[in-house]
């Protein structure tokens, strides 16, 4: 489990569009990397393109080498859906499945995937993932009830619940905490302070304190204008990153002088 | 009617917000109207439109649309000259829709209660256990058309729902470019054909294959498929739609492939909506009468084979029964009568077993 990310001279398009240019990326396994950078400079587009989330819009494609543990996930004969089973994503909303109990939310993606296992396998893989969602005790007695009977931050722990019941070697998570409270953020942060010693954990926020709270790498993305494609302007250490940057941009926008 | 102490209750109740705001204190409304007043007006102004009309000649009809006249304009004045102009624009436009309504009741009531009324008498046993066969006058039933009805409906739905489903499922999901959009135009011209060219389309197609002056069930419940699968491709399509690409995402991000995301996340979400509107497809051509009448024509006695010879069914019994009765008509026009609430109440059930199927499918939150 967990496994290095290394992306080299990525560019990715929404058809004709180049949303992002050049990345070169190395992303160490049992780390948290956050994404920073304005709105619109491909920080979602770049992190769904790393398990190949980005070719499920029409006429969107990626150029360049993205790399896990070495073997190219973009590579010929390579099939997204593996590749998604070994990196799992957390979106901005939570999307637990409507039709579906909380139990069978955590396991969809076992069932779907025609994992055969005994109930017993699957209570186990219940417990645990909810523990490690820190959602068990709230949940545990009404595990038959709807998923979507949860509040929203109950959701989204839920929906990380779900993604690591896979047990992938990533998750990649799209500025996961953007539509909850400040306790369910507290929650989360610790969660994914907890979830880096098994996993390789990418996530996009555009809250700055939470960059330097939960993170150990920080990527700061930038756009030159509309229109233009979003680059990595730099990344390095977190805490480098906001007392010492290299580059000047990166230094207004963390110090909140941006624009 | 504004006196002081009305004014400090009325303020409770919303303020005017097109009266000028004074700085420091919310706007206040004027009077209010008690409550009842519109009865009060209603009834005068049906006693005022009876009087008028007691002098002139009655006329019901007359007496119901002039008391609605008489009631929307005397609302309007006395609101306006009480309430203001917001209040009395509101009671106007309440009294238009509710207006609309009844007029709109009027031919649904005026339906159910002929055929009510004029079915009642032959809805017995012996119409549901008994056929024509060797019936001339009274008694008989339509045993045999009951059960052609099902059986070219449901072979129509059972060739109709999973093409137009997989259909819809195309369009949604896979379709684009040049072949979804022909697709599309093609349903949305096959929405419009009307029900004797499907007729008249099966009738051909099986005379080509079995030969000229071929009748038999199966050729009407290809008619019936022709009239079934727009409406099914259009329900389903909708119920798709709504289907937020958020849910799709999730499953597709759980390493799910997309077939197994539509087959199990995405019509499962919508299922409810989807079994409505193939309910609402079957009842829509379970009463089709003219394609029928060309592909399947009619028979007296009971032919439970859709392969073979003439069929009978309930649509096109009822017109036999109306358009040919044999001496005497009347149990022949009773028979008609009752095939039609036979159809009638088939429809209704399909549509409570559409909300059964609907409640039992909706995502629940508790
Ligand atoms: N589905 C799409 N089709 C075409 N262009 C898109 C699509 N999604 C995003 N883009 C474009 O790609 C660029 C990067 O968008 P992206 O969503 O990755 O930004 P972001 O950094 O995540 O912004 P935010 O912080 O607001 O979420 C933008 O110019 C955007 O307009
Ligand atoms: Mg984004």
């Amino acid at each position: 489990m967990s496994k290095n990310i290394e992306a080299k001279d990525l560019n990715i398009y929404y058809g004709s569009f180049r949303a992002v240019e050049g990345v070169n990326m190395s992303i160490k396994k049992k780390t948290v990397t956050a994404l920073i950078g304005p709105s619109g400079c491909g920080k979602s587009t770049f992190l769904r393109s790393i398990n190949r989330m980005h070719e499920v819009i029409a006429g969107a494609y990626v150029e360049g080498k993205l790399e896990l543990d070495g073997q190219d996930l973009y590579g010929a004969g390579m099939d997204p859906v593996i590749v998604r089973r070994q990196i799992g994503m957390v979106f901005q909303r939570p999307n637990p499945f409507p039709t579906m109990s909380i139990y069978d939310n955590v396991i969809a993606g076992m069932k779907l995937n025609n994992k055969r296992a005994s109930r017993k396998e699957f209570d186990e893989t219940v417990e645990r993932s909810l523990r490690g969602a820190n959602l068990w005790n709230e949940v545990k007695d009404r595990l038959d009830k709807p998923g979507s009977g949860l509040s929203g931050g109950q959701q989204q722990r839920l929906c990380i619940a779900r993604a690591i019941a896979v047990q992938p070697d990533v998750l990649l998570m799209d500025e996961p905490c953007s539509a909850l409270d400040p306790i369910s953020t507290l929650a989360i942060e610790d969660l994914i302070n907890e979830l880096k010693n098994d996993y390789t954990i990418v996530i996009v926020t555009h809250n700055m304190q939470q960059a330097a709270r939960v993170s150990d790498y920080t990527g700061f993305f930038n756009i030159e204008g509309t229109g233009k494609p979003g680059k990595l302007v730099e990344m390095d250490e977190t805490k480098t990153i906001f007392s010492q940057p290299t580059q000047k941009a990166t230094e207004d926008y963390v110090s909140g002088r941006f624009g | 009617m504004s006196t002081g102490t009305e004014r400090t209750d009325t303020v409770t109740q919303g303020p005017e917000l097109d009266l000028p705001a004074s700085p420091d204190l919310l706007p206040k409304a004027k009077g209010t109207l008690p409550k009842g007043t519109a009865w009060g007006v209603f009834v005068a102004s049906a006693l005022v439109v009876g009087g008028i009309l007691a002098a002139t000649g009655f006329s019901i009809g007359l007496w119901v649309v002039l008391t609605v006249v008489l009631f929307a304009v005397a609302t309007y004045v006395l609101s306006r000259v009480v309430e203001g102009a917001r209040k009395a624009t509101d009671r106007l436009v309440t009294v238009v829709v509710s207006a609309a309504f009844g007029v709109a009741m009027i031919p649904l009531v005026s339906v159910l209660w002929t055929v009510v009324s004029n079915g009642i008498a032959r809805f017995d046993a012996q119409f549901f256990t008994y056929s024509m066969r060797g019936v001339v006058g009274e008694g008989g039933g339509a045993y045999h058309a009951i059960l052609g009805t099902l059986i070219i409906t449901g072979l129509a739905a059972a060739m109709s729902i999973p093409i137009g489903m997989l259909t819809a499922v195309y369009l949604v999901e896979y379709g684009k470019g040049r072949l979804a959009k022909a697709i599309t135009f093609f349903v949305d011209v096959m929405t419009g054909i009307p029900s004797i060219v499907a007729g008249l389309f099966a009738y051909a197609l099986f005379a080509l294959i079995v030969g000229p002056g071929v009748r038999m069930g199966f050729a009407g419940a290809v008619a019936l498929t022709v009239l079934m699968i727009p409406i099914v491709v259009r329900s389903t399509e909708e119920m798709l739609k709504i289907v937020p690409n958020e849910l799709r995402e999730a499953s597709y991000a759980l390493g799910v492939p997309k077939w197994k995301t539509i087959l199990k996340i995405v019509i499962p979400t919508t299922a409810g909506g989807i079994a409505t509107g193939i309910t609402l497809a079957i009842a829509r051509v379970i009463g089709e009468t003219a394609p029928l009448l060309i592909a399947v024509g009619i028979t007296t006695g009971v032919n439970l084979n859709p392969f073979d010879d003439r069929m009978a069914t309930l649509p096109v019994f009822a017109y036999y029964s109306y358009v040919a009765p044999g001496i005497p008509r009347e149990p022949f026009l009773d028979r008609a009568w009752t095939a039609a609430l036979v159809l009638m109440v088939i429809v209704m059930l399909l549509n409570i077993i559409a909300r059964i199927i609907s409640r039992a499918f909706a995502p629940k939150t508790r």
